[in-house]
């Protein structure tokens, strides 16, 4: 694997992480995580959307009017979004019904949009399969970090596998009520950006920062 | 096929014929794939629609097989109209909801008593019944109606009495999670226990209130506490238990078991 392979892959994951560093594809993050089983499906199913829709854009590339280019990445995003809904709610019922519309949410999140625009559309059919690998699995990073501590704060379980026994069983554990709602997934997040800022400094100081800084009124 | 790749690509022919062409693949291989899973689909439907009957009756085992347990309840299509069993239909083959759609099996609801703006339902619907030493313990009742967003379908359960509430589970909605949603809340459903749907002249009574109902509620055990947020999602069940439970719904069938009593 050369060194440029190698990067498409792992620079999703701590230097340019979809979640973290671009922000996107925070609402899935909030809502499906309050467990870990669901948080693994979402990542399973939007990484293989991702790479899916990626090498499809890619491979049709070259033919793709510029004038109807959104709405041809759309088509296909949406498309194969249903395909997985409809192979959940055949061999995953339960999660399916768990994830409910999250997974049709798959269509809005602009990780998948914003890859097939950003990669996709200059990139081959394999750089771009790579490229929907990797920001998948930054995408699932944070997912399954984000579930792993709800569920254990939240529940006091792995997986549904008991960790922490609860005050209501007799054990010691006092489940952490914010845990179980979005905003505690909102902390988690923000704490997680925290962590990786403060190892990746150069992440900390980003362009739309600096703009900011031009507009303030003290230099008028 | 050469001529049309050749195209430039933002002449008015190509950009036509891509997106002709992508939204028939696109269309083909959904439609496939809606196709072929739809059995598998309907299985799981129906396995879940006997787990929430045996989960609201709480006579799930878990880990246990549920087509297994699931025979301990005897399933029973009942005429609204009469209150009668119809027995010439076979319950395990009766789908009440594509009954719902279809005119020749259907009712259509004069709007003014639509409470549960559903607009039309079957003439027969599914009832599950729990017997214990001959006595009906539990009536497991299929009710629906509108809430926010979605039409939420789920189960009541009578005592025997027909007038007590032993458990409701909803079992599809698509009420917003956390305010419209939290009538999956178990919490919030252990407050249905106990309570009644109809007062002594058979009545429905049955209501959400705003806020929590208090100790000096005259009318308490008709009063369920309302879901904070979800004032919409709230009225709805409300509305749906008014229709379900009225002479419409379930009201001539379940007469039946009060007289007796």
């Amino acid at each position: 694997m050369n060194s440029d392979t190698k990067k498409v892959i792992t620079d999703p994951l701590f230097n340019n992480n979809p979640i973290a560093l671009q922000i996107l594809g925070v609402c899935s993050a909030l809502a499906v995580t309050s467990k870990l089983a669901p948080s693994l499906v979402m990542c399973l199913a939007l990484t293989s959307v991702l790479a899916c829709s990626n090498v499809v854009v890619s491979v049709i590339r070259n033919h793709i009017p510029s004038s109807i280019r959104i709405i041809v990445q759309m088509i296909i995003i949406s498309s194969l979004v249903i395909i997985v809904d409809q192979l959940l709610k055949a061999f995953l019922f339960e999660i399916s019904k768990q994830l409910s519309v999250f997974v049709g949410l798959i269509i809005t999140n602009c990780i998948v949009l914003g890859r097939a625009e950003a990669y996709a559309m200059k990139n081959s059919p394999g750089m771009s399969f790579l490229d929907g690998i990797g920001n998948g699995l930054g995408y699932s990073l944070i997912l399954i970090l984000v579930g792993s501590i709800r569920e254990l704060f939240g529940s006091g379980s792995l997986l549904e596998y008991p960790i922490f026994p609860l005050v209501t069983d007799g054990g010691w554990f006092t489940p952490i009520g914010l845990m179980l709602v979005p905003p505690g997934a909102f902390f988690i997040v923000g704490f997680l950006i925290w962590g990786l800022r403060t190892w990746k400094v150069e992440q900390v100081e980003n362009p739309e920062y600096q703009i900011r800084h031009v507009h303030r009124l003290e230099d008028a | 096929m050469r001529s049309f790749l050749a195209l430039p690509n933002d002449s008015t022919l190509k950009t036509l014929l891509v997106a002709l062409l992508l939204c028939l693949v696109c269309s083909v291989l959904i439609s496939t794939a809606a196709v072929s899973l739809k059995p598998l689909q309907m299985a799981n439907k129906d396995l879940d629609r006997k787990k929430n009957i045996l989960e609201v009756t709480k006579l799930m085992q878990p880990g246990g097989d549920i087509a297994q347990q699931f025979k301990q309840i005897e399933p029973k299509v009942v005429n609204l109209a009469t209150g009668e069993y119809v027995d010439s239909i076979d319950p395990g083959q009766y789908d009440q909801r594509q009954a719902a759609k279809d005119p020749n099996q259907n009712f259509v609801i004069p709007p003014q008593r639509d409470l549960a703006q559903i607009k039309q339902r079957a003439k027969y619907a599914t009832v599950y019944l729990v017997r214990q030493d001959d006595q009906i313990q539990y009536f497991v009742l299929p009710i629906h109606g509108y809430g926010l967003w979605s039409t939420l379908y789920g189960f009541l359960v009578l005592q025997g009495d027909a007038n007590t509430v032993f458990g409701l589970q909803f079992y599809e909605h698509r009420e917003t999670p956390g305010l419209g949603g939290e009538v999956d809340n178990p919490k919030w459903r252990k407050k249905w226990k106990g309570k009644l749907i109809y007062d002594k002249d058979g009545a429905p009574r049955i209501q959400l209130i705003k806020g929590s109902v208090g100790a000096e509620d005259p009318h308490k055990q008709f009063h369920v506490d309302g879901l904070s947020g979800a004032t919409l999602t709230a009225n709805g069940v409300t509305n749906m238990l008014q229709y379900w439970f009225g002479k419409d719904g379930f009201g001539p069938y379940l007469q039946k078991f009060k007289n007796k009593v």
